[in-house]
């Protein structure tokens, strides 16, 4: 399943700290952070609910770059 | 700007100001000290509180924490040497804020401007509701409802004319200026723009299933395909910012022990630290980060504008090193669609001769007939034919203005005993007899695009070494295009599965970092778009397949535009190398002249922000591609 949310960052290299920190939560296979037109893609693993996934990628991306935000 | 822009441009003023004041205060010692902390706070506090919040975080390297320690320690020193020299400190901070600032900014306004050069969006569609016409949302509009588009307003969904002409404006969609008409029975796509009549349009597709939310989708997604290049800039700055660190730490540490050890002599210390610090402040490699992918959307936004779809930054990349381009041959260069392109041996007038042709097959609904008939330059009067006749698989005979005609091929010739004259042309040749003697023949072909030989030529001008056409036609069709077109090489009778095998034994012909473009009409040779480096669908306005399984995307079928894609990726690719170069270049000067203390932390600021600064600029001209 993949889904694509509306995200701001501030910053090139911000952008490109919460795609890896999108990739590495668990119940993410892949993860895309386009900092141009500040969308993020991504693609769950099978089963995995996205709400609450998406809940731990916004913790886990404000935890590298505090000012960010995921539009759920 | 936003909110958060003016809240920084506000600090950074508040905070030059009190600089300036406290330069000509005659403040001493702890005094001075605390005086300076004001204007250093105001602009930084955000910036410590993320070096905080990173190190909490164990993310140790990133530019807040080399800010924060560059800017600490340039404090420390001034006050432990008593030198009182903190404006370099808030200085070093102050531009650092005025160039992220100046970055978000310029961000922001490409990010607007090429939004806006894809302004194809429609926000509303009109529908008649009890005699009453409402603007609705295009996503509620369900396929088969009729819509009103007024002149000026933007076609929202796909869909078929049923009322009203008019002409419309594609240039959003396909860069091209002429408009196109529009009349009952016409398809009709999203995005263009209704200029001069009001059109009732049956929807055919729902919103999102529309061409204008396809480009909208293929667009928005292309820059999230990452390139090498920005692939290569993300490794370089993981690697980058720790290792300048480590060559601070050592410049710092090094050194002073040396003296202190070795030669015996003052470790000067505080000199070699601030040295270290100059490196930290070199250390962020903002200008890379920001100006590669700029330049990819901005290159990417200039040529959707000029009618050209890049689905990815990675084609963008690749298509500038294109050296083998291979097309098809009907659809691609030329029109496919048959016309007369000559009467030969007419023993009559040519218009009387078209006109009895015309007039003989006007009940045929075969292309050939249909081409006949659009060709004679005469109204059908179907009263002045009588006794039609068709002979399948040979032609046509009936009477026309009392004469027989007998219109067909060269079977039919036979067959009637009539004798006819070959052609030498080719194409597909219709022979005509009027009452029993032999009056000629009409030559039926695909017309060439009238583009297609200066498409070629500029390819090569280009800098593409060899172009193939690939060509399920007669050897003879095929080999007599190709070199009327100034294309290389022709292979001909080729079945789609052969083509694919073309395209592989093509693909092992060239070397290294060459690139093998296939440009196709995207409806049967998916299959060879996909097995291309690159392929490149044409005339790809209102063909779904065509946008799905290209690369590249030309709405239009222009085959101009293929040099003209190439060009633009050029001139991206130079930009973005220059970008590379310059970046790289400038800190690595300034890391050297650092280490041997001739920079001091004002030169590395300003290297650091100006490096930003103008390669974001030259970024933003990526998107100028309309001479090109």
């Amino acid at each position: 399943m993949k889904k694509t949310y509306k995200i701001d960052v501030d910053c090139a290299n911000c952008a490109n700290k919460m795609e890896e920190a999108a990739k590495n939560t668990s119940g993410i296979k892949d993860a895309s952070v386009n900092f141009m037109t500040l969308k993020m893609k991504v693609e769950f693993d099978e089963g995995a609910d996205a709400d609450t996934v998406m809940k731990e990628v916004l913790k886990n991306c404000k935890k590298v770059e505090k000012d960010c935000e995921i539009y759920l | 700007m936003n909110r958060k822009q003016k809240i920084m441009l506000v600090r950074i003023i508040i905070s030059t100001v009190l600089l300036i004041i406290f330069h000509f205060l005659p403040a001493k010692g702890l005094i001075r000290f605390f005086l300076y902390l004001i204007p250093y706070l105001i602009i930084g506090y955000d910036i410590l509180l993320k070096a905080g919040h990173g190190i909490a975080n164990r993310q140790v390297f990133d530019e807040n924490f080399l800010m924060a320690i560059a800017t600490v320690g340039a404090f420390a020193i001034a006050l432990i040497n008593g030198s009182g020299d903190y404006t370099e400190a808030a200085a070093v901070m102050l531009f650092y804020q005025i160039g992220e600032l100046f970055q978000s900014a310029a961000v922001g306004k490409s990010r607007k401007n090429i939004s806006e050069l894809m302004d194809i969006r429609p926000d509303y569609a009109n529908i008649e509701q009890d005699g009453e016409i409402i603007k609705t949302d295009p996503d509620e509009v369900e396929p088969g409802t009729i819509i009103i588009v007024n002149p000026g307003e933007k076609i929202p969904i796909d869909g078929i004319v049923v009322d009203g002409n008019s002409t419309l404006n594609t240039s959003a969609l396909t860069g091209e200026s002429v408009p196109r008409t529009a009349e009952p029975g016409d398809e009709v796509i999203s995005g263009c723009i209704n200029l001069s009549g009001v059109l009732k349009i049956k929807t055919t597709k729902e919103f999102e299933e529309s061409t204008v939310s396809k480009i909208l989708e293929l667009v928005e997604d292309s820059t999230s395909r990452k390139s090498r290049s920005e692939a290569f800039i993300s490794r370089f700055a993981k690697i980058y910012t720790p290792a300048v660190c480590g060559a601070a730490l050592a410049l710092a540490l090094l050194p002073p022990l040396f003296n202190l050890l070795i030669i015996k002599t003052d470790p000067a210390f505080a000199e070699w630290i601030y040295r270290a610090l100059t490196f930290l402040v070199i250390s962020c490699p903002c200008a890379l980060v920001i100006s590669i992918p700029l330049s990819f959307f901005a290159g990417i936004g200039g040529a959707s504008r000029e009618g050209i779809l890049i689905k990815g930054s990675n084609y963008l990349e690749m298509l500038s090193h294109t050296r083998i381009t291979a097309f098809d041959k009907t659809g691609t260069m030329t029109k496919g669609v048959f016309e007369v392109s000559a009467v030969h041996h007419a023993t009559i007038d040519e218009d009387r001769l078209m006109y009895l042709a015309a007039h003989a097959e006007c009940a045929s609904s075969h292309p050939i007939a249909k081409s006949i008939i659009k060709a004679a330059s005469c109204s059908i009067d179907r009263s002045k034919v009588s006794d039609i006749e068709e002979i399948g698989g040979n032609g046509i005979t009936a009477v026309v203005d009392g004469h027989k005609i007998a219109i067909g091929n060269r079977r039919l010739m036979e067959k009637i005993g009539v004798e006819y004259k070959d052609c030498h042309k080719t194409g597909t040749i219709v022979h005509i007899a009027i009452d029993g003697e032999y009056s000629g023949h009409i030559i039926i072909s695909d017309m060439i695009k009238p583009t297609a030989k200066d498409a070629v030529a500029d390819l090569h001008k280009a800098g593409v070494s060899k172009t193939v056409m690939l060509t399920g036609d007669a050897e003879s069709i095929g080999k007599e295009t190709a070199e009327m077109l100034g294309i290389d090489e022709a292979r001909c009778e080729l079945l789609p599965a052969d083509k694919v095998s073309a395209i592989e034994e093509l693909l092992s012909e060239k070397k290294g970092n060459d690139i093998l473009v296939f440009v196709g009409d995207g409806i049967n040779d998916a299959p060879v778009l996909g097995r291309a480096d690159i392929g490149i669908a044409m005339g790809a306005l209102g063909s779904d397949a065509a946008i799905e399984a290209a690369d590249i995307v030309l709405m239009d079928d222009d085959p101009q535009k293929i040099a003209k894609a190439i060009r633009i990726s050029r001139k991206c690719m130079r930009i973005v190398y220059e970008n590379i170069w310059f970046a790289i270049g400038i800190k690595f000067i300034c890391l050297i002249l650092g280490a041997l203390g001739i920079a001091n932390m004002w030169l590395a600021i300003f290297a650091d922000v100006g490096v930003m600064i103008i390669a974001v600029l030259n970024a933003i001209r990526a998107l100028l591609v309309k001479k090109l």
